[in-house]
């Protein structure tokens, strides 16, 4: 008896110490960060967050990150734009609509999407979607919407809207699976209900379905953009990677940066400490974002946890 | 409770497996009574080139284990800097401040470079010449199409398309844009003044594209774009290059040749290799077949090796003997990779500079 309890202590101790690791990773990292980036918030203070220009020239060496954060936020938008109403789309179909022979090999295919590393849709991007893109979508807009100013510029295949529509791809299977299984987790009764006051099925995939899951969608949502503003790869590959004030793009159809490109084209090499700690800054504000991001996520998640819990099968 | 021994049992086994694995591996496994290993780290372009000597020094000297990582002359420079390698290698002579945290370093340029102008223009027959001048224009995105009058004045029997010029820049700290920046600087008061020079600058206009192989690529996909290349890459893919107008004023294709000739004639006051070679300028050469946008690429060492941590009397001739068989028979290896070979009054300086390395205060043999 006495052994067993040393024994289950030992494993206590062990497995508390492998959950905190999580933490003390956590931690570690914002330290981290927090103290690599004193150097340029001593330099540029709060300018370091509502600069423009990245000028890393010995003697003319400032470093802004707003252009990076707006190229961030632009292109996640993008990519939610895109493929939020398609993830519905497939998430409706697959829990409300779809025969069963269609909807399992259709699930594993969409979750399949999510195992295509992002360098492989970074070069798909590069060699295809670019093309794509340019072709059938930037040079028409261009030429015919061209005097509104998001669609203005010259188009090249290479810029912000291109980098959006490989995110938007990238996060389908992230949303749709997660959607369906919120859909799928709706009670019958509440279709019932709706069917029983004469309600269509859009009616009821609208009004009903899709309110009842509203907040389980907006997690699934939250959690695809949190994929989208950490995605580095593919996005540096088809983003364009400009830097300074003209990477504060005020057309799609411009080549921009984001934060995670921004750092993934010029950390590794930066030869001296000013210009590598503002680096380092821009990790600090990637992690905020991403960390503001993931924390609406888990509320949203809970939440529609707990109404599944009191929900009655 | 069964469970819990056994926890307690795969851990010591875990535990024991990766001690006896650690004492194992971090023996060396063959030879190990006079195996040197030695690691260098930096700049990419001259890799292919270096690979091709260690291999040859390996056979010559089966003992003698040199490992080079690429990740940029700004990542080999970090490293030496904070000793983690035993050499590095950089495009980019190190500056004033970097010589302060590295003190006592040497340069000792082991082969040249040459950046060249990479272009796509579909349909368009005949070389695209270019001036100083006008590839500063373009870069900084004040001449915007291809059929500016100033782009057209150079090149009358060309048809020059009317479309947008797409530029294409390094998106990474390079080698290549510090040289390539150097040289717009040099020869546009206008550059000069609005971005300057550097391993990576802001660039005004353009694409950027991570590696001399990604602007490569993305020149040849991209119609109607330009971009600056090492000139390795640009022989390798076959690329257009266009030639550059040089200071006595002809059209000069970049090639073996002509950048052979531009070291020859702009390599005339050389600085030792214990000073800093930042004021080395290979630009705009005057020999009048000599291509214009030309530099070196160094090897960097510790003069005093034993400020490397790891360092070994072994260890320290290995590579002072590597460094001079690179200076000297290796520099046969560089043609067949289209790297120019040193000329002669370089090879004297670095044979100096290789002397000059010792491993607490003694000279080194060098063969």
């Amino acid at each position: 008896m006495a052994r067993r309890i040393t024994g289950d202590k030992i494993f206590q101790v062990v497995i508390a110490a492998m959950a905190a690791s999580a933490l003390v990773i956590l931690v570690l990292n914002a330290y981290v960060l927090t103290s690599g980036s004193t150097i340029v918030f001593g330099a540029f203070g709060s300018d370091f967050l509502t600069g423009t220009s990245w000028n890393p020239v010995e003697g003319r060496q400032a470093f802004g990150v707003l252009p990076y954060i707006w190229g961030t936020l632009l292109t996640s938008g993008i990519a939610l734009l895109i493929g939020v109403p398609l993830s519905l789309g497939i998430a409706i179909f697959l829990a409300e609509m779809s025969p069963k022979s269609v909807r399992v090999p259709l699930s594993y295919l969409v979750e399949l999407l999510a195992a295509v590393p992002s360098v492989i849709y970074g070069l798909w991007g590069l060699f295809v979607l670019r093309f794509w893109s340019l072709n059938y979508i930037e040079t028409p807009l261009n030429q015919y919407l061209g005097w509104i100013p998001i669609f203005g510029g010259t188009p090249g295949g290479l810029d912000v809207f291109t980098a959006g529509l490989i995110l938007a791809i990238m996060i389908i299977p992230t949303i749709a699976s997660i959607s369906r299984e919120v859909i799928a987790a709706v009670p019958n009764s509440i279709r019932e209900g709706a069917y029983s006051i004469g309600a269509t099925k859009w009616e009821t995939i609208r009004h009903w379905v899709l309110s009842y899951g509203r907040s389980g969608i907006f997690g699934a949502i939250i959690l695809g953009l949190g994929r989208a503003v950490g995605e580095t790869m593919a996005v540096t590959m088809v983003i364009g990677n400009a830097t300074g004030p003209r990477a504060m793009v005020s057309s799609l159809f411009d080549p921009g940066q984001t934060l995670p490109s921004l750092i993934a084209n010029g950390f590794i090499e930066s030869p001296n400490p000013l210009e590598k700690s503002a680096y380092v800054g821009a990790g600090l504000v990637l992690l905020v974002i991403s960390i503001v991001i993931n924390i609406a996520a888990y509320l949203m998640v809970t939440r529609v946890l707990k109404i599944k819990g009191g929900a009655v099968e | 409770m069964k469970t819990t021994y056994l926890i307690a049992i795969v851990a010591v086994a875990i535990l024991v497996g990766a001690v006896a694995a650690y004492v194992f591996l971090s023996q060396p496994s063959s030879n190990p009574a006079n195996s040197v290993f030695i690691n260098g780290a930096g700049a990419t372009f001259p890799q292919p080139f270096l690979n091709a000597t260690i291999q040859a020094y390996h056979s010559m000297k089966p003992n003698v284990d040199i490992n080079y990582q690429g990740g940029g002359s700004g990542a080999g420079i970090n490293a030496l800097t904070s000793k983690t390698v035993d050499f590095a290698a950089t495009d980019a002579p190190l500056s004033d401040s970097q010589r302060e945290a590295a003190p006592n370093i040497l340069h000792i340029p082991e082969t040249i470079g040459a950046v060249t102008l990479a272009y796509n223009l579909a349909g368009a027959t005949g070389t695209l010449q270019l001036s100083g001048d006008v590839v500063a224009r373009i870069f900084l995105g004040t001449i915007t199409r291809w059929n500016d009058p100033a782009i057209t004045a150079l090149n009358p029997t060309m048809t020059l398309p009317d479309q947008a010029i797409a530029t294409v820049h390094r998106s990474d700290s390079s080698g290549t844009t510090n040289v390539f920046t150097k040289y717009l600087s040099l020869v546009s008061s206008t550059w000069s003044n609005q971005i300057g020079s550097g391993t990576s600058v802001e660039w005004p206009s353009g694409l950027g594209a991570s590696g001399n192989s990604n602007v490569a690529s993305t020149v040849t996909q991209t119609e109607n774009s330009i971009g600056y290349v090492e000139l390795t890459y640009a022989l390798q893919n076959n690329m257009p290059v266009a030639s550059i107008q040089n200071s006595a004023g002809n059209f000069i294709a970049p090639s073996l040749t002509s950048t052979t000739t531009a070291v020859q004639s702009g390599a005339s006051t050389l600085p030792t290799g214990d000073q800093s070679w930042t004021g080395v300028s290979l630009l705009n050469a005057a020999d009048p077949q000599a291509y214009p946008i030309v530099a070196f690429t160094y090897l960097i060492e510790y003069k005093e090796l034993n400020v490397i941590p790891s360092m070994t009397l072994e260890k320290a001739t290995a590579i002072v003997q590597y460094m001079w068989y690179v200076v000297h028979d290796g520099q046969q290896l560089s043609t067949s990779l289209q790297y120019a070979t040193l000329p002669t009054n370089v090879v004297l300086i670095n044979e100096a500079t290789i002397q000059s390395i010792t491993f607490k205060g003694q000279t080194l043999p060098v063969t």
